[in-house]
């Protein structure tokens, strides 16, 4: 069975008065039905972009995408209309990603207008229902968003994605913006609809907790670039590449006492504006050698689990040889 | 036994005025804080905490807001019954404050060595030259290079930013520190530095620090106690062990509940049902009961009193043992 997205050495650069900012710079990875991938990185890592640009939100400069097994790289206007059907996407921010001056009702029912097709009594049918479906109450019909809370606009936000019934989503940080017991509810009512519609997800964030819960594949990036890809549980319990166990040991943890060893990175991103060959991290690393300023290669080190640090082996070793001793 | 605290809240409560409404943000809250502790004021959007920041500054909009009740001590004396000008040389110079918005906290038409050595000279009585050199100390202290003193806000990233905003409130040597979500804008691995830094720099100083979040991970990392703020009130507080621990309060345990764990396999998550209370109504019972899985009639009614369930940890609850039923 063909996997539902499939995205091949997808490329977006962005021209600056600096010269050619790599926002994403060949990143592949496929998506099964009803599956959830996690993309994690830090602020300008290219996570967002990669989302926008695989929805066509964005143009690619450069790469395939295949939606279905078709290939949705360069589609015509009609095709893109089709294909938005199936495609939806939660933003971030809840309190700007909906128009002020539209109610509740309007919002959602705004896509099933765009799409045509369906009579007036219909659309107002399938709007109440799908504000059942994400726990809003029919008394908020006619209420407008500065009335709501965060969590409310986001369930709103939600209910538009929904409204086309798509097979896939993109959720552009849907809970970074609410409070931790509203993120609870979101998340719940998220895994929910999943189930209930076997949708698939792509989930960007830099919530590295809220990933491991949701996600079944979580992409590591760097700069633009997919620094480590593996299943969710194989990533937290078995890290490779030294930037994800950087930022994974970054991670405050509710806990104490807590023991945990953390790694300090010394530095910060550096710029992707005309990025040279070689590991983009390197910079950062504590393991960097001369090896690394050579391209690397996404290489399979075990079963789902890939990488792209020429020196994860001896890095590994050298972790082992430091147990042992 | 006076000077046991350094600081001490008594009874705090402040009003904030609109046409319409009265919103009622800190209701009778208590709190005191040791010399040398650190303190973590943890919860969620609008409970209140950054208003009680506010009134220990004096920085509270003066148009809108009314503190209705209270003291607050601060070495023996109430900083609400001081003048402007008495307090003006209290801010910045014994309590200083970082705020949650390295890119708003700064000036971005003077340059970051400027704004630091007037925060210096603003306090002390010593030459252009000596400031500045006591300004370089400070930005070497925080990781940046006495170099970049001529250079302006929007040259720095914002973990830099953050670093200068944090040089600026300890250049005068405080007694006690504010920090008003000092990492909330940052990216994990930037967070860790930050927190690191802060850390450093308080074991060298010997500052008290009371930090201002909503993340239970940055507190179990930096803070020795905890209070837990909801709807303007304190209900719970207790050393960070404790309410880790052994959490007493159902808003407490919920909070945990909601929180994604890096362990666990549960499938969902336990979110506290429903929304904060309204604000501008007053509560008469216990502000939590109408989201408690455990509340009785009585909840509604009488409001709890803070019970000490064992040394030093106080449960505002009136189910929790040792309460008067």
């Amino acid at each position: 069975m063909n996997p539902l997205l499939e995205v091949k050495n997808l490329k977006k650069y962005f021209k600056t008065g600096g010269g050619m900012l790599h926002a994403v710079d060949n990143v592949s990875f496929t998506l099964d039905e009803g599956k959830t991938l996690g993309v994690v990185g830090e602020s300008g890592c290219g996570k967002s972009t990669l989302g926008r640009t695989v929805l066509h939100l964005l143009e690619p400069t450069d790469g395939q995408i295949f939606f279905q097994g078709k290939d949705i790289t360069n589609p015509s206007r009609k095709e893109l209309r089709q294909l938005r059907e199936n495609m939806q996407i939660i933003f971030q921010d809840p309190f700007s990603s909906l128009d002020p001056r539209k109610t509740v009702s309007e919002a959602i029912m705004e896509p099933l207008i765009v799409r045509g097709g369906m009579s007036k009594a219909d659309m107002q049918a399938k709007t109440r229902e799908l504000m059942d479906t994400v726990g809003l109450a029919a008394r908020l019909e006619h209420s407008y968003p500065h009335e709501l809370d965060g969590g409310r606009r986001q369930r709103i936000g939600i209910a538009c994605a929904l409204a086309l019934e798509p097979k896939f989503i993109v959720c552009d940080e849907p809970v970074s913006a609410l409070d931790v017991s509203i993120q609870a509810q979101v998340i719940n009512l998220m895994l929910d609809l999943q189930e209930q519609r076997g949708l698939s997800y792509m989930f960007v964030t830099h919530d590295l907790s809220v990933v491991k819960y949701i996600s079944d594949d979580i992409l590591v990036m760097y700069l633009g670039q997919v620094v480590e890809k593996a299943p969710a549980d194989e990533l937290f319990s078995n890290t490779l590449h030294p930037y994800s166990k950087a930022l994974l040991s970054a991670i405050p943890v509710p806990k104490y006492p807590n023991n945990a060893q953390r790694i300090l990175l010394k530095g910060e991103i550096t710029s992707p504006i005309n990025p040279k060959p070689g590991c983009r991290f390197a910079a950062r690393c504590r393991y960097a050698t001369e090896a690394c300023s050579k391209p690397q290669t996404l290489v399979e080190c075990s079963p789902g689990h890939f990488i792209a640090c020429c020196r994860y082996k001896e890095i590994q070793e050298h972790k082992e040889d430091n147990e042992n001793a | 036994m006076e000077n046991k605290y350094l600081l001490q809240i008594k009874d705090l409560a402040v009003e904030y005025h609109t046409d319409e409404d009265t919103v009622y943000a800190v209701n009778n809250i208590s709190l005191e804080l040791r010399k040398g502790e650190a303190l973590g004021l943890v919860g969620e959007t609008g409970a209140g905490k950054t208003t009680v920041a506010k009134s220990i500054l004096g920085i509270l909009p003066k148009v809108q807001s009314e503190i209705t009740s209270g003291e607050i001590l601060f070495e023996g004396e109430n900083l609400l019954a001081l003048s402007e000008k008495k307090m003006q040389k209290i801010r910045g110079n014994k309590i200083a404050m970082i705020f949650q918005d390295p890119m708003t906290a700064l000036n971005p038409i003077e340059t970051v060595g400027f704004q630091i050595t007037e925060a210096i000279r603003q306090h002390n009585k010593i030459s252009k030259y000596e400031g500045q050199q006591r300004a370089c100390e400070m930005l070497e202290m925080v990781g940046i290079p006495r170099e970049r003193y001529n250079e302006y806000p929007h040259q720095f990233s914002g973990g830099m930013k953050q670093r200068v905003v944090i040089a600026m409130a300890l250049a005068c040597n405080p007694e006690l520190l504010l920090a008003d979500e000092p990492t909330t804008a940052l990216d994990v691995t930037i967070q860790a530095q930050v927190l690191e830094m802060m850390r450093t720099l308080r074991e060298q100083m010997n500052t008290s620090v009371i930090l201002i979040t909503h993340d239970f991970g940055v507190v179990a990392d930096f803070c020795e106690s905890v209070a837990v703020t909801y709807a303007g009130e304190i209900v719970e507080k207790g050393s960070v062990d404790r309410i880790f621990n052994n959490a007493q309060h159902p808003y407490t345990q919920g909070l945990f509940g909601s929180l994604p764990s890096l362990d666990s396999k549960e499938r969902r998550l336990k979110p506290i049902k429903g929304l904060m209370p309204d604000p501008t109504k007053v509560q008469k019972g216990c502000v939590f009961c109408d989201r408690c899985p455990h509340a009785t009639e009585q909840c509604a009614a009488v409001k709890p009193a803070p019970v000490e369930t064992e040394p030093g940890h106080f449960v505002k609850c009136s189910l929790v043992k040792g309460a008067e039923q």
